[in-house]
């Protein structure tokens, strides 16, 4: 099968308060999905919902057919890693240490021995390698969210889930990161990534969801769902899709001046 | 089920020419060996001075002349007093062993609750798990219950210490983590309530058990006997192997609730182990010795400063460093002045305390710690 992992008619309330509404969604192994839309609009819910941590008011999730609700932590661990949106670390661990901790739901088991190889692969598909001796807590934010995404490789799980891993990231990482993302749905793994950069979501999905309000606007290839109307609709301010030589651009409408020129 | 097993390495990586992977740091086991081996031996030979001192002089020789002798093996002297014998296996080798038991009891507990809390604040002592353990065994003195014989103090005071580690961790909980301003607060509370609870046991009680009791609030491991001895050696054994097994786990936890359940820990049966874990050694501390605070916030913090804070090292050393400190501080207590045996917990909290207060601004001001 496919898509291993299925949300099917998912609603969430939190506080009180729905966050989610009737979402319908599949995860594909060899895809990136990448997840948009405004702040709020309930995309680390639904990530939360996808990865076990939330168990929805209405409808499922189902790993391989499984509720994962019904999946134990460990089951769960070898098939599923998550990059949480924030990360913070109570204790200074080094950073290779933190890596190592991706290893954990494999521990007592014959992948165990592949430890060492998979945490020093995992640290240079992030460009950490240089950091693994420094203490995670007086790292910078870009460096915290690189030392996380190692963390989350090194766990070496078909679904891999991701939280605006570009968030507090320089240029050259943002296109590192997405490299890597696209590198692990090429070699069959599935990836969803939160991502608030429409451009760079155009440039690396294989399918982008648009989310607003709790509510699945639209699923598909970047063309068929990125387009002028419905964003400006989403975000509530007029933006434009400009095809610049086969790339989709997305920008923001500024100044009447300035759009004219 | 198979569809997502297994198969999903991470993608090997793009050839290029001969590099070979690069090297991982290396594990720092040796710093970590030389610190156990130190303390380990520290321990030892702490344990046969301190036997030694006090108003009758043993020569260390001779005390492990002793020790040797008793296991058959003559090649030292023995004790040249004729009661030197008799004090050291009737009075001092049940204390000094007591000693070593409780700090290592402390130190455990201390680092358990920090990993437990993710946070370096949480101790026993500190956030008035001892203070409940001692409300509850106060409770058996006061009104003489010897439902389970020896057993009746520790069983009352594991009860006690329970159910205060389940209240703080309750009560500071906020999703997922432990903020400082909270445990510290929560601990205030829990203190203030359990030290009424104790001043109620102190106005109920008679004379004899009041002075029990004042004793006890204020530590001390004055009239050890083997027996007791012979109770708290098994909690500790127990505690201490528990600890050792949850300690890749603690490591984990670090990661805060979430993420640690993302990478495979069972988040709440960890947090359940942990937390009768450190009700069961503070018991064990707190069943015979009294109140002795802030051991178990200043040996592991002092571990993590040498070995980082893996709890596969932290917890054997913060141990035997426990154990360490209460021998130090025990034999000071008793020998600082002359007849006169100072009450242990005293001294702990004269120097724990500036140090939890050092703890205090440092862990506010480092990014480290969740301030
Ligand atoms: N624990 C909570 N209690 C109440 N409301 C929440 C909670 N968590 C999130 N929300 C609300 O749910 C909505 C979606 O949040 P989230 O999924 O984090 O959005 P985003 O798309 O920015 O990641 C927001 O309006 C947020 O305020
Ligand atoms: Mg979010």
């Amino acid at each position: 099968m496919n898509a291993p992992l299925v949300a099917s008619g998912v609603g969430v309330e939190l506080g009180g308060a729905p966050v989610l509404h009737d979402v319908d969604l599949e995860v594909r192994l060899g895809e990136l999905l990448v997840l948009v839309g405004p702040n709020g609009a309930g995309k680390s819910t639904l990530l939360g919902v996808l990865s076990g941590d939330q168990v929805p008011q209405r409808g499922t999730v189902t790993l391989d057919g499984r509720r994962v609700a019904s999946l134990r932590a460990g089951e769960l661990a070898r098939r599923r890693a998550v990059l949480p949106q924030e990360n913070r670390l109570a204790f200074g661990f080094r950073v290779v240490d933190v890596v190592r901790m991706g290893r954990a739901a494999w521990a007592g088991r014959p992948e165990e021995d592949r430890d060492d190889l998979v945490v020093a692969e995992a640290l240079r598909r992030s460009d950490v390698t240089h950091l693994a001796e420094r203490v995670y807590p007086t790292l910078s934010g870009g460096e915290r969210a690189r030392t996380s995404l190692a963390r989350v490789l090194a766990q070496e799980t078909a679904l891999v889930l991701l939280d605006e891993p570009t968030a507090a990231l320089d240029v050259r990482h943002v296109e590192l990161v997405m490299a890597q993302a696209r590198e692990l749905a090429a070699a069959g793994h599935a990836v969803v990534a939160v991502l608030h950069d429409l451009t760079l979501a155009a440039a690396h999905a294989d399918r982008v969801c648009v989310l607003a309000d709790g509510r699945v606007r639209a699923v598909g290839a970047p063309r068929a769902v990125l387009t002028a109307d419905l964003l400006s609709t989403v975000y509530e301010h007029p933006l434009e899709v400009v095809d610049l030589d086969g790339r989709l651009l997305v920008l923001p409408h500024r100044h009447p001046q300035e759009a004219l020129c | 089920m198979t569809a997502v097993a297994g198969r999903h390495r991470l993608p090997e990586a793009v050839p290029t020419g001969d590099v070979p992977p690069p090297a991982l740091p290396p594990v720092r086991r040796g710093r970590a060996g030389l610190l156990l081996a130190a303390l380990g031996v520290g321990v030892v030979v702490s344990t046969l001075v301190s036997a030694g001192q006090g108003q009758l002089d043993v020569p260390a020789d001779q005390v492990l002349g002793s020790v040797l002798h008793r296991l058959g093996v003559d090649v030292l002297p023995l004790p040249t007093h004729p009661q030197g014998d008799n004090t050291l296996w009737q009075v001092r080798f049940p204390r000094v062993a007591l000693a070593v038991l409780v700090g290592a009891a402390l130190a455990t507990a201390g680092a358990l609750m920090q990993g437990l809390f993710g946070n370096p604040l949480a101790e026993p002592g500190v956030v008035g798990v001892s203070v409940g353990a001692a409300l509850a065994a106060a409770f058996v003195i006061v009104f003489q219950v010897t439902l389970l014989g020896a057993w009746t103090v520790p069983a009352f005071a594991f009860a006690g210490g329970l159910v205060t580690t389940l209240a703080v961790y309750a009560l500071s909980r906020a999703d997922g983590r432990t903020e400082v301003v909270t445990l510290v607060l929560t601990g205030i509370a829990v203190n203030a309530v359990c030290s009424a609870g104790l001043a109620l046991m102190l106005f109920l009680g008679d004379t004899a058990a009041r002075e029990e009791i004042v004793f006890w609030q204020l530590g001390s491991l004055n009239g050890t006997r083997w027996a007791h001895v012979a109770v708290v050696a098994p909690c500790v054994g127990i505690g201490l192997a528990g600890a050792l097994a949850l300690s890749r786990r603690l490591d984990v936890l670090a990661l805060g609730d979430r993420a640690a359940r993302h990478v495979g820990v069972d988040v709440e049966r960890v947090r359940v182990a942990a937390i009768v874990l450190v009700a069961l050694l503070t018991a064990a501390a707190v069943s015979f010795a009294g109140i002795i605070a802030f051991v178990g916030l200043v040996v592991p913090h002092l571990v993590r400063m040498v070995v980082g804070p893996g709890h596969r090292v932290l917890v054997p050393a913060s141990a035997l460093g426990g154990a360490l400190l209460l021998l130090w501080a025990d034999l000071f207590a008793r020998t600082a002045v002359a007849y006169a045996d100072l009450p242990i917990g005293m001294l702990t909290s004269l120097v724990g305390g500036p140090f939890f207060f050092w703890l205090l601004r440092r862990t506010r001001r480092t990014a480290g710690g969740w301030a």
